[in-house]
């Protein structure tokens, strides 16, 4: 019979086919308190043949258990202790382990975030899907001849090419670390397809990835499902990949199900609070002039019995009644249009997946006014758009850093890896400039050099007639105090053993700023109350903190030696959207107030959108393009940019452009292409582009891109 | 008068660094939260009951004093003293010593302080253990005996009341010398075993109750229901399991105390002296070398260690050097080498040792340094590779980037972030350093063979294997008592290492 529903075409699955089923599922974590965690609360939600459904949420909303549970795959001291998963009007909570075997990577496969961990770094990738391939794989009815005997091999480099692997029969071959990260992940789902699934659960498969790769991934799970019409779980934290890839989705909040509605429905508007949060939250250019708005709070924990709404705490619409009332579960009717109860009274409504449901008092009497609160502006205006007059704070010019690479017995140098290459910048006070581009492209490594904690290999920073790059190690620590620092994970970024009051006086001890104890720790206060931690934070250990609150202590800091520029280092990256929220708010707060300068490296673009006045791309080591953020947003010029700006999914429908398609990955930067960097991936390359580096093409006072096909002038 | 030996002094410097170690811990709570869960487990406590008996045993043992001499052969000395001067007494003192003390070696004699009638010292060095054990100091027999025995182990000629000689196995001196009627052994033996069992139970009783009063007293709380918490072991820290360790230990010794006043509960060696008493001795011996030895190799594996992964380049090549070179050399012939070198050192220079147990002492610290040398290099590359590890860490980066020195860096983000492993490996280290000397000592190269340690018993002990019958209990007391601390130490190392261990660790 099995063998009968996994042949069924696709195109059945019109039929509202129900696929996967899903009714009370209650999954409970005990061990570390002493209560239990619930992590998933009678999850309700159906999946269809061919449809994508998107589960959102932030981190510790129960994602991933959710889909753990699903695998019958949770962790030790995990439960599940009511509901039914049905695949197929299979119950998979009742199958014997060794039954469940079988579904798992046969009918129901799961594809994780991190791609690197996933594979087995000792057998080439052929012999790990060859493995998949032997456990969940249909052989031919009777191996006769040579050619069916070898039916695995087959299978595997038609999966290879399945995924877009190019090549495959080498690939086949190879390990794990000669494969980029987007590879791996292509691996990762040549391996989950292998047994032809009726259902995929992808728990955040992009986001360890660079948003081009993103979109080559995101693309490719839409083609395979399209082809093979399986259905697809797609667990995520990113709204605008659920916009650009789910049909329909769940928000989670703290183990439930809050809201469930059509793609279209929800972004058009979000009915749950916290979903429309969630949309305000998000940065972009039109936000620009506001504050973001913020969740206040965080997530509440799970090990208690619930009376009211759980978001009720964080929530700016909350009444009385929602903190001792628990919210149904009510249907949510198109806009304007009173719901209909009569429409289908006899029917159960969980039979009708389909309708738009939401898990709020505001929804309990028919469709609420109006959601949508006026957002809280939060008086952050932007500082002035143009920077006339004001003389640069910071130039860089050629920056160099390389790192040897050293072979044999007498470490020999053979070669540089050239992560940064001849790289200029300029920082104007108080303003914020961007630094753009994906992993790997040294951007990381142009702040580390700037600040002098990786040693620049050439150039010069040029910093109040002082050359940065050259200072001698006495003179360099006095002009420590105006150039900090901020890092990416704010769980790795303070000492675990020190107080917090310790850790953010550190500058002001080792600078001589505030030798005096007592002088120091008010400041230190003062400081913790600026960014909003509060004074009582001074004798508490960082791992008492929340990510957002350490990033918080972590800009405190910073700001504890009055520096005049600040090296952003992606810091709201390893952050949820509300709580990256409060932290842009805080960096915008303190650029007005202080007249502080950022360098901010990231690879989000709508963050740049909302932050910067000036954006510059990276590709390879090399600036490609820079110029204001309207001119390089609005209207890229290089390739590169075009196809960067492309990839990144956007919630609004109407503001999503065609995506350009790069080609391959990013070259080692130990050994770049000759001429321009980006030929070999640029769609728009010619014979010419190989010959030698461009030079910069200025199309307006501010912009400078540098490709031969750009034409100076405006467009 | 007190004598500090070289290792005491160390033993009281390494307690001290333990008790300001303790102190630093309590502030700080990464490193008492570990230490918190030790506690809590039921087999690090146990372990730890058994180890104090150990620690306590060799205290006792590291308290070292010149016994003053009896007053009364010293009247006619004063008395002389008084008419020719304090020239004389000197002079006087060495003939009349034997007379008072018989162990004490002749040739040397503190004198006393030249003015006045003083007490004055025997040149003899004994500790407090001594003092305690002193009638199984003293009591000798001729040769070897059994444990339990009345008679010797060997036959002897023994001259019968009537004149004829018969070869037979004398009766012992001392061991069962109050039996009229050695037959009898058995229900003597039962008897004073359960006079043990009873007076450690008392014993047991009484601290069991004071302790229970004082815990109570602390929380506020009626000692009744502490008492019955305990008993069902609902207390937080497992009072029941310690209590019970501790009953076991306290019977045992009573026991152990009760019968070898009247018997040799683990026989005699070759020259009659009490093995019992050898074991007891050993204790000192096994936990000098296991724990001196770190703290003799500790300031060289963490300072390099650390040096050498935080400055990377130069540095780290030649530390990295100089450790795998030392690594490559065996270890015995580098041990050997130094304690041939020291021990014609001292017979060169016999004139600069007081006594045979300063030479002993001087031969057991340098082998600890010896030990401590050639052991160094493991946790010295484990920490480089943790400090090229944290060396990139983004706390140690935004140090840099505020300016802060590079030593301010290492003691204050590098050294508290790596001091869970220097934990680990200290303890861990331990037992393998006890079961070390027993192996050296045996080829000859451990302790001064005049030191009592259990290599040396084993080695004494592994010619008298191939009699027949065997002589089994030197190497089964040696065996026994190692094997106990030993394998107490492995449990509280494994609890230790669970505790401190960031990855077993489900705290942060």
């Amino acid at each position: 019979m099995n063998t009968e529903l996994k042949t069924r075409p696709a195109a059945a699955a019109a039929d509202a086919g129900l696929l996967l089923q899903v009714r009370g599922l209650t999954t409970e974590l005990t061990g570390g308190g002493p209560a239990p965690v619930r992590v998933c609360d009678a999850l309700e939600f159906d999946l269809r043949r061919g449809e994508t459904l998107a589960l959102l949420g932030e981190s510790g909303c129960g994602k991933s258990m959710t889909a753990l549970s699903l695998m019958r795959l949770l962790p030790l001291g995990g439960r599940i202790i009511a509901g039914s998963v049905q695949l197929d009007g299979v119950e998979l909570l009742e199958l014997s382990e060794r039954a469940m075997r079988r579904v798992r990577g046969g009918r129901m496969a799961m594809i994780f975030q991190e791609p690197q961990t996933s594979l087995n770094p000792v057998l080439t990738i052929g012999e790990q899907i060859a493995e998949a391939v032997r456990l969940h794989g249909r052989p031919p009815p009777s191996p006769r001849n040579r050619a069916d005997a070898d039916w695995v091999a087959t299978r595997v480099l038609e999966l290879l090419r399945a995924v877009g692997i190019p090549d495959p029969d080498r690939r086949a071959q190879e390990y794990p670390h000669q494969l980029s990260g987007g590879m791996k992940q292509r691996v990762m789902i040549a391996m989950a397809l292998a047994g032809d699934p009726q259902v995929l659960i992808a728990d955040e498969p992009t986001t360890a990835l660079d948003v081009t790769i993103q979109a080559q991934v995101l693309q490719l799970l839409r083609s395979l499902q399209q082809s093979t019409g399986m259905a697809v779980l797609l667990i995520t934290h990113d709204l605008g990949v659920v916009a650009e890839t789910a049909d329909r989705l769940a928000v989670m909040y703290a183990g439930q199900i809050v809201e469930q509605a059509a793609c279209r429905e929800f972004f058009a508007a979000p009915a749950h609070p916290y979903s429309r949060s969630l949309m305000e939250s998000l940065p972009s250019a039109q936000k620009r002039d506001a504050g973001l708005a913020v969740i206040p709070g965080r997530v509440p924990p799970l090990d208690q019995p619930f009376i009211g709404c759980r978001f009720a705490e964080r929530c700016d619409r909350a009444m009385d009644a929602c903190h001792d009332n628990l919210p149904g579960w009510y249907p949510v009717a198109a806009a304007g249009l009173p719901a209909d109860p009569q429409s289908a009274p006899a029917l159960d409504p969980l039979m009708r997946p389909a309708a738009r449901r939401v898990r709020c008092l505001l929804w309990a009497d028919g469709p609420a006014a109006t959601v949508a609160a006026p957002a809280p502006a939060i008086g952050a205006p932007s500082a002035p758009a143009t920077n006339d007059g004001a003389d640069p704070l910071l130039k860089v010019r050629a920056l160099q850093v390389h790192f040897p690479i050293q072979r044999g017995l007498f470490k020999r140098t053979v070669g540089h890896v050239k992560a940064v290459d001849g790289l200029d910048l300029t920082l104007y006070p108080g303003r914020t400039l961007a630094l753009v581009g994906e992993s790997g492209c040294g951007k990381t490594t142009v702040g580390k050099g700037l600040l002098r904690l990786e040693r620049p290999t050439g150039g010069a920073v040029h910093y109040r007639g002082l050359d940065l790059a050259r200072l001698r190690p006495g003179a360099l620590r006095r002009q420590r105090k105006d150039l900090q620092i901020i890092f990416q994970d704010p769980f790795a970024s303070m000492n675990p053993r020190m107080l917090v009051g310790d850790i953010v006086g550190e500058g002001l001890l080792a600078l001589g700023i505030e030798p005096d104890r007592i002088a120091r720790r008010r400041r230190v206060a003062a400081l913790l109350e600026q960014v909003g931690i509060g004074a009582a934070a001074m004798e508490r250990y960082p791992h008492e903190f929340s990510g957002g609150q350490r990033q918080r202590i972590c800009i405190a800091r910073a700001l504890a030696v009055e520096p005049r520029v600040i090296v952003c280092d992606e810091p709201t990256s390893a952050l949820d959207v509300s709580v990256q929220a409060q932290i842009l708010n805080l960096l915008k707060q303190l650029q007005q107030d202080l007249g502080l300068s950022y360098l901010f490296i990231t690879h989000d673009i709508s963050v740049v959108a909302y932050l910067a006045h000036e954006v510059a791309v990276m590709y390879l080591g090399r600036i490609v393009e820079q110029g204001t953020t309207d001119e390089v947003l609005d209207d890229p010029r290089h390739p590169y940019t075009r196809a960067l700006l492309s990839a990144v999914p956007v919630v609004d429908p109407d503001q999503r452009r065609g995506i350009i398609r790069l080609a391959g990955d990013m070259p080692s930067p130990a050994n770049p292409p000759a001429g321009c960097h980006f030929h070999p991936r640029c769609p728009e390359a010619g014979p010419e582009c190989a010959i030698g580096y461009p030079p910069p093409v200025t199309t307006s006072a501010t912009r400078q891109v540098r490709c031969i096909r750009v034409t100076p002038g405006p467009t | 008068m007190p004598v500090v030996l070289l290792t005491d002094a160390f033993v009281f410097l390494l307690i001290a660094v333990a008790i300001g170690f303790a102190l630093y811990a309590r502030r700080h709570e990464h490193l008492s939260a570990p230490w918190r869960s030790v506690g809590r487990s039921p087999v690090g406590v146990g372990a730890l009951v058994v180890i104090t008996f150990y620690v306590a045993v060799g205290l006792l043992d590291t308290l070292h004093f010149h016994p003053r001499l009896e007053a009364v052969p010293a009247v006619p000395a004063d008395a002389e003293a008084a008419f020719i001067g304090s020239q004389a007494v000197r002079e006087a003192t060495p003939d009349r010593l034997p007379e008072s003390s018989p162990e004490a070696e002749p040739d040397a004699v503190w004198p006393a302080p030249a003015t006045g009638p003083a007490p004055r010292y025997s040149a003899q060095v004994l500790s407090l253990l001594d003092v305690l054990l002193n009638p199984l100091r003293e009591r000798q027999e001729k040769t070897f005996s059994a444990p339990f025995a009345t008679r010797s182990f060997v036959r002897e000629p023994i001259e019968q009341p009537d004149g004829s000689v018969v070869r037979d196995f004398p009766r012992l001196i001392h061991g069962g010398a109050h039996l009229a009627d050695p037959a009898k052994r058995g229900w003597d033996i039962l008897w004073r075993t359960l006079l043990g069992l009873v007076k450690g139970l008392l014993l047991w009783a009484l601290l069991a109750a004071a302790l229970v009063w004082l815990l109570a007293r602390r929380r506020g709380q009626p000692p009744r229901n502490l008492a019955r918490a305990i008993a069902h072991g609902e207390t937080e820290l497992p009072w029941r399991v310690a209590l019970l360790t501790l009953a076991l230990m306290l019977m045992l010794m009573m026991v152990a105390a009760d019968l070898s006043a009247k018997y040799y509960i683990l026989g005699t060696d070759k020259v009659g002296e009490d093995v019992f008493y050898q074991a007891l001795k050993s204790i000192r011996t096994g936990l000098v070398i296991g724990t001196l030895t770190t703290l003799v190799m500790l300031p060289a594996a963490v300072i390099l260690g650390i040096m050498a992964g935080y400055f990377r380049g130069l540095t780290d090549d030649i530390i990295q050097y100089l450790y795998t070179t030392l690594n490559s050399i065996p270890g015995v012939l580098l041990i050997a080498a130094a304690i041939l070198m020291l021990q014609v050192h001292m017979t060169n220079h016999a004139d600069q040792f007081a006594s045979l147990v300063h030479r002993a002492d001087l031969r057991l610290f340098f082998l600890c340094i010896i030990l401590g040398v050639t052991s160094w290099t493991g946790l010295c590359r484990l920490l480089r590779g943790e400090a090229l590890k944290l060396r990139e860490a983004d706390y140690v980066l935004a140090a840099t980037a505020l300016g802060v020195r590079h030593s301010t860096v290492i003691a204050r983000h590098i050294l508290p972030n790596v001091l869970h492993i220097v934990m680990i490996t200290l303890v861990l280290d331990f037992s393998g350093l006890v079961l070390a000397e027993a192996v050296l000592s045996y080829v000859n190269i451990g302790v001064d063979p005049t030191m009592n340690s259990w290599g040396n018993m084993i080695n004494s002990a592994r010619l008298e294997l191939a009699r027949d019958p065997v002589v089994w209990w030197s190497l089964a007391a040696a065996f026994g008592f190692m094997f106990t601390l030993v394998l107490a130490a492995n449990l509280f190392a494994d609890v230790v290492r669970d505790a401190f261990d960031p990855r077993l660790r489900a705290l942060r």
